[in-house]
């Protein structure tokens, strides 16, 4: 966490207080839960009314796809169907994929190039095959794999033309890139604390204050009915301070880590030729190195990188801890084996020359081995 | 040593791999996830490759405080473990998949690719001595010894083998969980197959073998006694579930005697019958001396150990057992033990092919 944010969850959480309550300390309870709302929207360009807190993107991203869906479905019967490009976050995917399981919904998943990003004109044919049938269309900001920056604006303003809700999962966006909630033409949009240097367990959706949304959680009715549950006013403050300061910090942030991110491509495509580096060269997030080492297994280069102290990653974890190949490369167009041999480089504010320089140290030997570890797979 | 220990999510496992990092050693925790599906795998008490048996594992590595990690061997298990089990029944044998882990996955598969990646040893949780003089003993606890499923090991896998439990009773294994603050200490023990969800060995063949049904025959007489859904479901030794609607002319229970599966036929017989007094056993792992050896040798997991003088030639091992021995089923391993005040030293191993009467024996019986 941030120290400022740190410093804004002690105060608040020394003061007792439920936001919901009339007396005194609910009052000073809800007035810094309400004055972090309007942070919040003044930050990303969004009105106070149309945050909605949650307990972070999952649960964001839950309330709008399944919300959304439910509350369009609710006024035409023929709404049924959900869009989503093929790389988005599990929370997004799982939702829309639970909805055609247990709701009846058709899911249409937009491809996406060999970089990651979605073309506006596949969009854009499926919203004329079914603009009466769509309930909402969901694409991510940004990618958490392979850091590629979708065309939101272009996506949002085709949705709305057609009078369809789209929501963006920005939580990997915030603070890397410029996001904007009105300029994006975005219906709704998640974001979460913990990506931005605030708390876990906090974070928001951004919804349009003419957006029908159902809710998941019912109750007491707090956040505009839509998200029942006492707020959490500590976390609250301190995500509204994380999110104004890495709003304010992303330019330079973005410039120094961007630069950090391009010498340590640099560095390891000299050093290993045939790596390939995944996800889009231009529309990319910062901090985002992504690659494929053809002829390693991105778990052993994992294991051995992290015996030296260096952090990285293979995609998500999934059943038992058994790494999966990412479905975000293979929409790519990645074969199992590309998918498997992938790793993660994520630079951020903490990140320096020497920890790009370690890695550049550690990675041949790392690779020579990794390379050695294959024999393994096949049974004799 | 830079060490990688195998973590079932078991008790055993878990204290093995924080003996070995309290001996100084640099200990990686790795779970193998062994089922395609792990839902598919036996759950609860007699879990094992389960989604919780993972997270038991995990949790017992942040605790001893060493990395952990999750290896997808799934495919090689089923290939070289499932798969062969299968077919091994299916031949009329009676294979211990528990030893044939041991061989293609632990010591081989997690072996190669720790080398590979650097590792110097695999440590387990297994129940049985390895000494600095590279032999291989029986566990000090009688009832939890797994000598028997390791004697499959040749000298170069022991070599980068270490039982850090062989020296404990199960007893003290469990103690020694509990006051290192591991959550296992009392998970129940794993039996029977961890890839068998219900513990039904004979419907699992048949789902996988379909049914086919054939003759039950007097083993003395050649008279069919009545019918099965296929020989592949029966053992040598095997009294319980024959079903014969024809009582034996001595009142006496019957024994399966053999099983051949060309003619889909269980050969059944009295006790008397399944009597051996030589053992051939092919694919011979021999650490011990010039044979032949006056030894003891074991014929299945857990069994009573008989007299015997082997011979190894040319990797095949021929046992003539000093008292008869019953129930010796192809597919299982005969394990040589030399006796040895430190534990019994295992000598060498091999796979059953046939248990043999002499013709003394045979003239003995009747």
């Amino acid at each position: 966490m941030l120290d400022e944010a740190l410093a804004a969850y002690v105060a608040a959480a020394r003061e007792v207080g439920n936001p919901s309550s009339l007396h005194a300390s609910g009052r000073h309870a809800r007035r810094l839960v309400e004055e972090s709302r309007e942070r919040i929207a003044a930050a990303l360009g969004a009105r106070p009314s149309e945050v909605i807190f949650t307990s972070g993107g999952t649960e964001s991203d839950n309330l709008a796809v399944k919300g959304i869906f439910w509350a369009r479905r609710a006024g035409s019967l023929n709404r049924s169907r959900v869009v989503a490009s093929s790389v988005e976050h599990h929370a997004v995917m799982d939702s829309a994929e639970w909805l055609g399981t247990h709701e009846g919904a058709q899911v249409s998943w937009l491809p996406v190039d060999s970089r990651g990003r979605v073309d506006p004109s596949s969009l854009a044919e499926l919203l004329q095959s079914y603009a009466e049938e769509i309930a909402v269309v969901s694409v991510q900001w940004a990618n958490n794999e392979v850091g590629t920056v979708q065309p939101v604006a272009e996506l949002a303003r085709l949705a709305a033309e057609a009078g369809i809700p789209f929501h963006t999962d920005a939580v990997q966006a915030l603070g890397q890139i410029p996001v904007d909630f009105s300029a994006s033409g975005a219906a709704a949009m998640t974001i979460t604390g913990h990506k931005v240097g605030g708390p876990v367990g906090v974070g928001a959706l951004l919804l349009g204050r003419d957006i029908a949304c159902t809710p998941l959680l019912h109750g007491g009715g707090q956040e505009r009915d839509v998200r029942s549950g006492t707020l959490d006013t500590a976390g609250v403050a301190a995500f509204a301070t994380a999110v104004e300061i890495t709003v304010k910090g992303q330019a330079a942030y973005a410039e120094r880590v961007g630069a950090l991110r391009d010498d340590l491509v640099a560095r390891v495509r000299a050093l290993v030729p045939d790596a390939i580096l995944n996800g889009d060269p231009e529309h990319r997030l910062a901090g985002n190195a992504h690659f494929s080492f053809p002829g390693c297994e991105g778990d052993a280069l994992l294991l051995l990188l992290d015996a030296q102290g260096i952090s990285c990653s293979t995609g998500s974890a999934c059943s038992a801890g058994v790494s999966q190949p990412s479905h975000v490369l293979i929409a790519m167009g990645a074969d199992d084996d590309r998918a498997r041999s992938s790793l993660r480089f994520s630079l951020g504010h903490t990140s320096t020359r020497s920890d790009v320089d370690a890695l550049v140290a550690a990675l041949p030997g790392a690779i020579e081995r990794a390379r050695r570890a294959t024999a393994w797979k096949t049974p004799r | 040593m830079r060490v990688l220990a195998a973590m079932s999510g078991g008790v055993d496992s878990a204290v093995a791999a924080a003996r070995a990092h309290d001996a100084g050693h640099d200990v990686t925790g790795v779970h193998l996830a062994l089922a395609r599906n792990p839902q598919t795998y036996r759950t609860g008490a007699r879990g094992c490759c389960t989604l919780e048996d993972s997270r038991d594992a995990r949790r017992a590595a942040d605790v001893i405080g060493i990395p952990f990690y999750v290896w997808d061997m799934a495919e090689q298990f089923h290939a070289n473990v499932v798969d062969d089990f299968v077919a091994e029944y299916a031949a009329g044998r009676t294979p211990n998949p528990c030893l044939r882990c041991n061989e293609k996955i632990k010591f081989e598969a997690v072996l190669d690719r720790a080398v590979a990646l650097g590792f110097d040893a695999v440590v387990t949780g297994h129940h049985a001595r390895l000494g600095d003089d590279g032999l291989l003993r029986r566990s000090v606890d009688d009832g939890k010894d797994q000598s028997y499923v390791l004697a499959v090991l040749t000298g170069d896998q022991l070599s980068r083998a270490v039982f850090p439990l062989g020296d404990s009773t199960k007893a003290q294994v469990r103690d020694e969980a509990a006051r290192r603050g591991l959550s296992v200490a009392d998970k129940p023990d794993s039996h029977d197959i961890c890839f068998i969800a219900d513990g039904d060995t004979k419907g699992f063949l048949q789902r996988q073998l379909g049914s086919t049904p054939g003759d039950i025959v007097d083993g003395r007489t050649g008279e069919r006694l009545g019918t099965h859904d296929g020989a592949f479901a029966y053992t040598v030794g095997q009294r319980k579930g024959l079903d014969l609607r024809v009582p034996a002319a001595d009142g006496r229970p019957r024994y399966v005697l053999s099983i051949t599966p060309v003619t889909n036929t269980v050969t059944v017989g009295p006790r008397e019958d399944l009597e051996v007094d030589t053992v051939t056993a092919s694919r011979a792992i021999w650490h011990g001396a010039e044979t032949p050896v006056e030894c003891d040798v074991q014929l299945r997991a857990h069994g009573e150990v008989v007299p015997a003088v082997v011979t190894v030639a040319d990797g095949e091992l021929t046992a003539r057992l000093l008292s008869p021995a019953r129930g010796v089923a192809a597919g299982q391993a005969i394990v040589a033990y030399q006796r040895d005040s430190g534990g019994d030293i295992v000598l060498g191993s091999a796979t059953i092919t046939a248990g043999v009467a002499s013709e003394a024996l045979v003239a003995a019986r009747a």
